[in-house]
């Protein structure tokens, strides 16, 4: 029978408690799809830089392809003063891209569909980006809320909602990624319910349903990782180029 | 669309909650395991950024730039190698230019040797023809001023002998000559 299209997302501890000072660092199935992710990251890099052959192997490419990839997106959108970030944005885009990929594989373990976890990648680059605009430009970052042009007596409203949208920037980059695959994997299990509830006489519709809705997870899956970094990647132009 | 999903998500999750009743609540908001997800995701995520920036992308960044620089060299030795091709090509057409006019300068200069030594040979060989018929010529005067006078020799002799047969006495020889003589200057344009 369906089971809570819920329960996909609950966090269980493997393993032993372990407890640091009172905090529940404890090993997950979180933590394990973590670790899966990264693990398969770094096979793919591994066998894609093991023979750094002139005529590129399939996995070869694939390696080059997502490191040019990344290194436009960058270029394109951050400037080529940017690129002393490229290791922090392929790991990013890297990272969740296989963490929502991962986690299309049925019994596997979503990581991004845990708001705490997108949070936590969302303000590291929120607190990151901040660092870097306060060192490169002092004081004068502030001028990133003040946009050019607007009369004087709209200037505060302007500033507050400038403030606002910066300060919301960690929350909508992580609930859009959590939200997209808490969603896509909700709607895919609640799908699958409906097959084995309506049977073998009404559940090829929901059925149909489920497979398109995986093909719409898999873009989904690859769309959201990209989304993630080309935000990075303009957050970071603001913090660089400083220009409105 | 998204928007759409997410609102048919949550929905679904309310409706099928509601109607099995089972544990409430989204499980992401749940802070039990909060501390341990940040944990490890900053835990493995530093990890991985750390290899991935020491280990992996400097391979893949030289890999590349190796490929790319060796393209370009291959290119710029193409490109050298068109270059020198053409001179060569150059360099052919000039030597088969030059050889061709040498050849026609050789081929006309033989003929101009060969006419000129035709030419030589046929003056020396006209010139040898003349010096012959002149000379020629000479020993014709010649044997023809000596036949004559053998002539007048013979014809004084056999006057002499024929009239000394006729009168049978000795006719003075000088006499005869000087009549033979005579006789061949009056007669000498009729004989020669």
């Amino acid at each position: 029978m369906a089971t809570n299209p819920m329960h996909q997302f609950e966090v269980y501890k493997i393993g032993p408690e372990i407890n640091l000072g009172g905090i529940n660092l404890s090993f997950t199935n979180s933590s394990l799809f973590m670790v899966i992710s990264s693990a398969l990251i770094l096979l793919l890099l591994f066998f894609g830089t093991k023979r750094k052959s002139l005529v590129p192997s399939k996995i070869q490419l694939v390696t080059e392809m997502s490191y040019t990839f990344i290194a436009k997106m960058i270029n394109d959108t951050a400037g080529s003063n940017a690129k002393t970030f490229f290791p922090f944005i392929f790991t990013l885009f890297m990272f969740v891209l296989f963490s929502n990929m991962v986690g299309m594989l049925p019994y596997s373990f979503t990581v991004t569909s845990h708001i705490i976890v997108t949070f936590v990648l969302a303000a590291m680059v929120f607190i990151g980006v901040t660092i870097l605009g306060f060192v490169k430009h002092g004081i004068k970052y502030l001028e990133l809320f003040v946009p050019k042009g607007v009369p004087m007596a709209l200037l505060p409203l302007i500033i507050i909602i400038e403030i606002i949208s910066y300060l919301s920037r960690p929350v909508s980059l992580s609930v859009r990624l959590f939200a997209n695959m808490m969603a896509g994997h909700t709607m895919l299990k609640v799908f699958g319910g409906f097959v084995i509830s309506l049977g073998l006489l009404g559940g090829w519709l929901p059925l149909g349903f489920s497979v398109a809705l995986t093909g719409l997870e898999i873009l989904v899956a690859f769309l959201q990782a990209y989304v993630f970094a080309i935000l990075t990647c303009i957050y970071l132009n603001d913090a660089l180029n400083l220009h409105h | 669309m998204k928007n759409l999903c997410f609102a048919l998500g949550i929905a679904s999750f309310f409706f099928v909650s509601n109607s099995y009743g089972s544990e409430a609540g989204m499980p992401q908001l749940n802070p039990e395991f909060w501390t341990s997800q940040i944990f490890w995701l900053i835990l493995v995520f530093s990890i991985l950024y750390l290899i991935i920036w020491k280990v992996f992308l400097p391979k893949i960044t030289y890999s590349i730039e190796n490929r790319k620089s060796r393209v370009v060299n291959d290119l710029d030795e193409a490109q050298k190698l068109k270059e020198s091709a053409e001179k060569k090509l150059k360099e052919y057409n000039q030597i088969i230019e030059n050889s061709k006019k040498e050849a026609k300068k050789i081929i006309d200069d033989g003929i101009k040797k060969l006419d000129r030594d035709i030419e030589n040979k046929k003056q020396k060989f006209n010139t040898e023809i003349e010096k012959e018929l002149a000379n020629v010529e000479k020993e014709i005067k010649e044997l023809k001023k000596s036949s004559i006078s053998n002539i007048n020799k013979i014809a004084a002799e056999t006057s002499s002998e024929i009239i000394q047969q006729i009168i049978g006495t000795d006719v003075n020889k000088s006499n005869v000559t000087a009549i033979v003589d005579d006789i061949l200057k009056k007669n000498l344009g009729k004989y020669i």
